[in-house]
């Protein structure tokens, strides 16, 4: 019968497009931000991922094209709403040495332009690799003698996602060997490694099993490239750290906290995964 | 999960309460339509309703609507435990009789646009929108 | 007023007359629906903006009632037509009374 035959042809086209295309869960659609700023959501995994994974993907390519596309225009992304509060704070004078953000940096769109595509970072006079978090929080105790914020409070994330900002479209670029090695090996480990009830590690979802689905939902790669990410679900900016807490006590596990040792060598480990992905901050996922 | 007498009760009781709420959901939509068009005809054609087929996340749906020559256009989610989202009202400078948000869905369900025209008439369109539960919760 | 409540909007500086523009505006506030519950399990006071008004040169573009089902950071897309150069004024209503405004001015020409 002719409509039988023409629903095969549909079916058997459908089928090799998906062939054709990677896994399933990843879209062909080019991340193109404000029209202008193209952003490299597909890469070669880096040399270290040999065994491990051949293609890194962002997890906007995971998201279904209603979410993909509030990040393709800065006002429609929320998240913005947030940058434009911490660049009032950046300018904003704070603590006892009377100083703001920008009495030492300036613009951040010149100051701090490839910074997020570097951390986290070795610290050489901390003997310490550090977070942009840390960082932020080294600069208001001891140049400006403000109080520290919360590791993942919404002012503290919002200026991460500021910062961020200015790295969009560069490519993640974090060091890993050197004096870092140590923190990243730490990393590594507890990304292979089971935690909780439910006996899950990091690459049980997001290596084996990214592009599967997960109830309705894609599992991504997890990457971090588009952290601090706004998700649609609290409909707020969130902090890297957040979302390890969150993964983590999903396989009810007792979490670390952010801003632990534990999380900041995670995140070092995670984002080195990400290496040769843009920055994409600040993101937009579900 | 062990069916113990007193959690088939309850389980029959949620049953019964999940048969429910449809009926009185559907009573509270009758009441915002009414409230709309004070109970005037609903006809159809000539308002477009734009939602996503799946949702990802409740929380934030975007939608929009358009129906040139509307004087006023209201939006209801036939399953939200409140109904009624949001009227435009649109003025003499409006461009055009457009609009879009985001909105937050409960579930899986029908979203109602229902829009006056300038001769006082009503039309309504509506779509199914499945409203997705995210993988584990993060 | 809801805390550091912050609105962004988008209307292009110029139009030739009688043009139909495009107008984005986002406004950051929680929304809380009155459908929530504390950790206590009481029921989380409803605290929404309920109103958004566009207007030009005090003619109304568009008057918006909005219901606890509008998302958190209220966002709206609609058209504005431009008769001459203005002002395009924007207010929000705060179920606690406050008003949030904004305004852009576009030249014709």
């Amino acid at each position: 019968m002719k409509t039988t035959s023409l629903k095969t042809m549909i079916c058997t086209a459908a089928m090799l497009t998906l062939g054709a295309g990677a896994a399933a869960g990843q879209t062909d659609e080019k991340l193109v931000i404000n029209g202008e700023t193209e952003i490299i959501t597909e890469a070669p995994a880096p040399a270290h991922l040999e065994g491990a994974l051949d293609t890194i993907y962002s997890g906007w390519e995971f998201r279904s094209p209603t979410t993909r596309a509030v990040q393709m225009d800065d006002f429609d992304n929320p998240g913005m709403i947030f940058v434009d509060k911490a660049r009032q704070v950046w300018n904003t004078v704070d603590g006892t040495e009377g100083k703001s953000c920008a009495s030492c940096h300036d613009d951040p769109a010149d100051s701090m332009k490839g910074v997020r595509a570097v951390y986290p970072k070795w610290n050489e006079d901390a003997q310490e690799v550090r977070t942009l978090e840390m960082q932020i929080n080294d600069c208001r105790t001891d140049r400006m003698g403000a109080e520290a914020w919360g590791y993942t409070d919404t002012g503290m994330t919002s200026m991460v996602a500021l910062i961020s900002l200015q790295s969009r479209g560069m490519p993640v670029d974090v060091a890993i060997d050197g004096p870092a090695q140590s923190t990243w090996e730490k990393g590594k480990e507890l990304y292979y490694t089971r935690t909780g009830q439910l006996e899950l590690s990091c690459a049980n979802c997001h290596e084996d099993h990214y592009g599967d689905m997960i109830r309705a939902d894609h599992l991504s790669q997890g990457q971090i490239n588009g952290f601090p990410v706004y998700r649609l679900k609290n409909a707020k900016l969130n902090a890297v750290h957040s979302r390890f807490k969150g993964c983590v006590r999903d396989t009810r596990a007792e979490t670390y906290k952010p801003g632990s040792p534990e999380f900041v060598a995670l995140e070092l480990y995670v984002a080195s995964r990400g290496n040769g992905l843009d920055v994409e901050a600040p993101s937009v996922r579900n | 999960m062990e069916l113990t007498r007193r959690g088939a009760i309850a389980l029959g009781a949620g049953v019964a309460a999940t048969l429910a709420l449809p009926i009185r959901a559907m009573a509270s939509v009758d009441e915002a339509i009414a409230e709309f068009t004070g109970g005037a005809e609903i006809g159809e054609g000539g308002l477009e309703l734009i939602t996503p087929e799946i949702a990802e996340n409740g929380n934030t749906v975007p939608i929009e609507v358009s129906a040139p020559g509307a004087t006023a256009i209201t939006v209801l989610a036939t399953g939200n435990p409140t109904p009624k989202v949001v009227t435009f009202n649109f003025g003499p400078l409006a461009g055009a009789q457009r609009a879009s948000t985001r909105i937050r869905l409960a579930g899986t369900q029908d979203v109602m646009a229902v829009a006056k025209m300038s001769d006082g008439s009503f039309v309504s369109t509506s779509n199914n929108v499945k409203v997705t539960i995210g993988g584990c919760g993060g | 007023m809801a805390e550091g409540v912050r609105a962004r909007v988008k209307v292009p500086s110029s139009a030739s007359a009688g043009e139909s523009v495009v107008i984005k505006t986002l406004i950051s506030h929680p929304m809380e629906s009155g459908q929530r519950k504390d950790s206590e399990g009481n029921i989380i006071p409803r605290s929404i903006i309920h109103r958004f008004v566009c207007d030009f040169n005090g003619q109304n573009v568009i008057d918006v009632n909005m219901q606890p089902a509008i998302s958190t950071n209220p966002y709206f897309e609609f058209e504005a037509k431009i008769p001459e150069s203005g002002e395009m004024k924007f207010t929000w209503y705060d179920d606690d009374g406050s008003v949030y405004e904004e305004s852009k001015s576009v030249s014709v020409g």
